[in-house]
């Protein structure tokens, strides 16, 4: 007994000099960065630009969008080839992957964090799946039509009261899903809202959801506090006599284009940002800008807009001084500029640069470069406070 | 509007010189990125149809050329003339037919 306690301070400071070591890593300063070509993902910090390790054997992240659960420890990456993976990020682990449809777009985590909606384009519709284990809760075909087709899903968002909302692209609809039992959700339709809805984002307050249009002009509206007033669409005749250019990717309105009473969204087949008065839902002003907008996102405190483009334009990024929405910068980071994302108050944004192999950071006071980190062919950055925005 | 001129054309074309290596590896990325933006990598499909080998297997050199270089109109595939030479678009397609160039 005695050699015992003699020895049990030597195996308390062992114990200690363990811990010492492990370093803690505190979720909130995390993010993933997506590489699109190897299928991996960086996870990084945030607060001390590094990236801290690589998870691979993601699929096809072609096309990928991550959202992050409540506690912001996972991440959960959606991929093209229908690939729904769970990432410790305090481990650098694949928790769980599924291969849940043929090809997928994107998805959703719940108001309660406890659901994960997957929007798919084929088989076309909406899968529900528990966001501990990844067991399928339920399966909603996007079904449309007389002869039951299946549309593919687009802009699927979560929004308040348990709910998710997502568009039909080639259905034209848009459904409202209610999820407060998740094995036997319950949709609300709305048809014939627009041609084609490509992409759609919630306001941040969970009060509206927009899909845009690429099959005619303007945007599907609805009022999530008044779903029985139905969708409306908005900005129908803007530009309809302006010749058209071609679009060499879709946009997106994914994150934060909401501004004050102004709405940010881009112009399909214009090289234009439209500003749309939120109090009325009118056109207040069309911004030339340098391409096909792709991804036009607020800093947090909406007084800037950062803007990419489609191809040809990509190496350009511009920023939209929202005071009198001005562009007050043209920025030509590199070659294929995908996406964009700000730190949570918007001091820095990242650039994914995906033909330079490199991730970007501005300073988006002086819009000036602070650092870069290498990236094989990044595409789409995402930072863990998006665990706490509503539609993100 | 059949696509004969294509068609005489093409088969001028696949014969012509291929692209340079560097150019080839342009085309290649602009492939993998630009297109699989639609498309998919490997091009399995997403909102643009899968260009796999099977899934080309039933269409023509001169109508894949065509959809290339004018788009589709009611889709969202864009006209690439104004990026892509004829030889170019030709070199493409069969790279896809192949699938040799993953």
């Amino acid at each position: 007994m005695k050699s015992l306690i003699s020895v049990l301070p030597l195996v308390f400071s062992l114990l200690l000099s363990a811990c010492g070591q492990m370093e803690l890593r505190a979720t909130g300063d995390l993010g993933v960065v997506i590489e699109r070509e190897a299928g991996s993902a960086q996870i990084v910090n945030t607060s001390k630009p590094a990236m801290l390790s690589r998870i691979e054997g993601l699929g096809d992240l072609s096309h990928a969008s991550v959202v992050f659960s409540r506690d912001q420890r996972y991440a959960y990456v959606f991929g093209r080839d229908g690939g729904l993976t769970k990432i410790d990020l305090l481990r650098d682990e694949i928790v769980k992957r599924v291969v849940q449809a043929g090809n997928s777009i994107g998805g959703a985590i719940s108001q309660d964090g406890k659901i994960i909606a997957v929007s798919n384009y084929t088989p076309g519709g909406v899968k529900l799946f528990d966001a501990d284990t990844l067991e399928q809760l339920a399966e909603i075909p996007a079904v449309y039509g007389e002869d039951n087709q299946l549309s593919k899903v687009v802009g699927l968002v979560d929004a308040p009261g348990q709910r998710f909302v997502c568009s039909l692209f080639e259905g034209n609809e848009i459904w409202l899903i209610d999820a407060k039992n998740p094995r036997q959700p319950q949709v609300q339709k709305f048809q014939s809202i627009g041609k084609q809805p490509y992409d759609a984002l919630l306001t941040p307050d969970g009060h509206y959801y927009l899909a845009g249009l690429f099959g005619e002009k303007g945007l599907a509206l609805l009022d999530l506090w008044q779903p029985e007033l139905g969708v409306k669409h908005i900005l129908q005749d803007y530009g309809k006599d302006d010749e058209q250019t071609p679009v060499y990717k879709m946009p997106h309105l994914e994150g934060w284009t909401v501004a004050g009473d102004w709405l940010l969204v881009p112009a399909v087949g214009r090289h234009e940002v439209l500003v749309i008065d939120k109090r009325d839902w009118s056109l207040a002003k069309r911004i030339p800008v340098a391409g096909q907008p792709v991804f036009v996102m607020s800093r947090p405190d909406g007084r800037q807009v950062w803007v990419n483009f489609a191809f040809p334009d990509n190496q350009n990024v511009q920023v939209i001084d929202v005071k009198d929405f001005s562009v007050v910068k043209t920025l030509q980071p590199g070659k294929a500029v995908m996406h964009m994302e700000f730190t949570p108050r918007g001091e820095a944004v990242w650039l994914a640069v995906r033909d330079e192999d490199r991730v970007m950071l501005y300073d988006t006071e002086t819009l000036s470069e602070t650092a870069r980190l290498p990236a094989q062919k990044p595409s789409g950055i995402f930072f863990s406070n998006r665990a706490n925005q509503l539609g993100l | 509007m059949r696509p004969v001129w294509l068609l005489a054309l093409v088969s001028a074309a696949v014969l012509a010189e291929q692209p340079t290596p560097q150019r080839q590896q342009e085309l290649i990325d602009l492939l993998k990125h630009d297109c699989g933006s639609c498309h998919g990598l490997p091009p399995k499909g997403g909102l643009g149809p899968s260009l796999m080998p099977e899934a080309l297997a039933n269409k023509t050199d001169a109508f894949l050329l065509e959809v290339i270089q004018k788009g589709k109109a009611g889709s969202a595939m864009p006209p690439w003339q104004q990026f892509l030479s004829l030889e170019e678009t030709a070199w493409l397609v069969q790279q896809l037919r192949q699938e040799g160039w993953k």
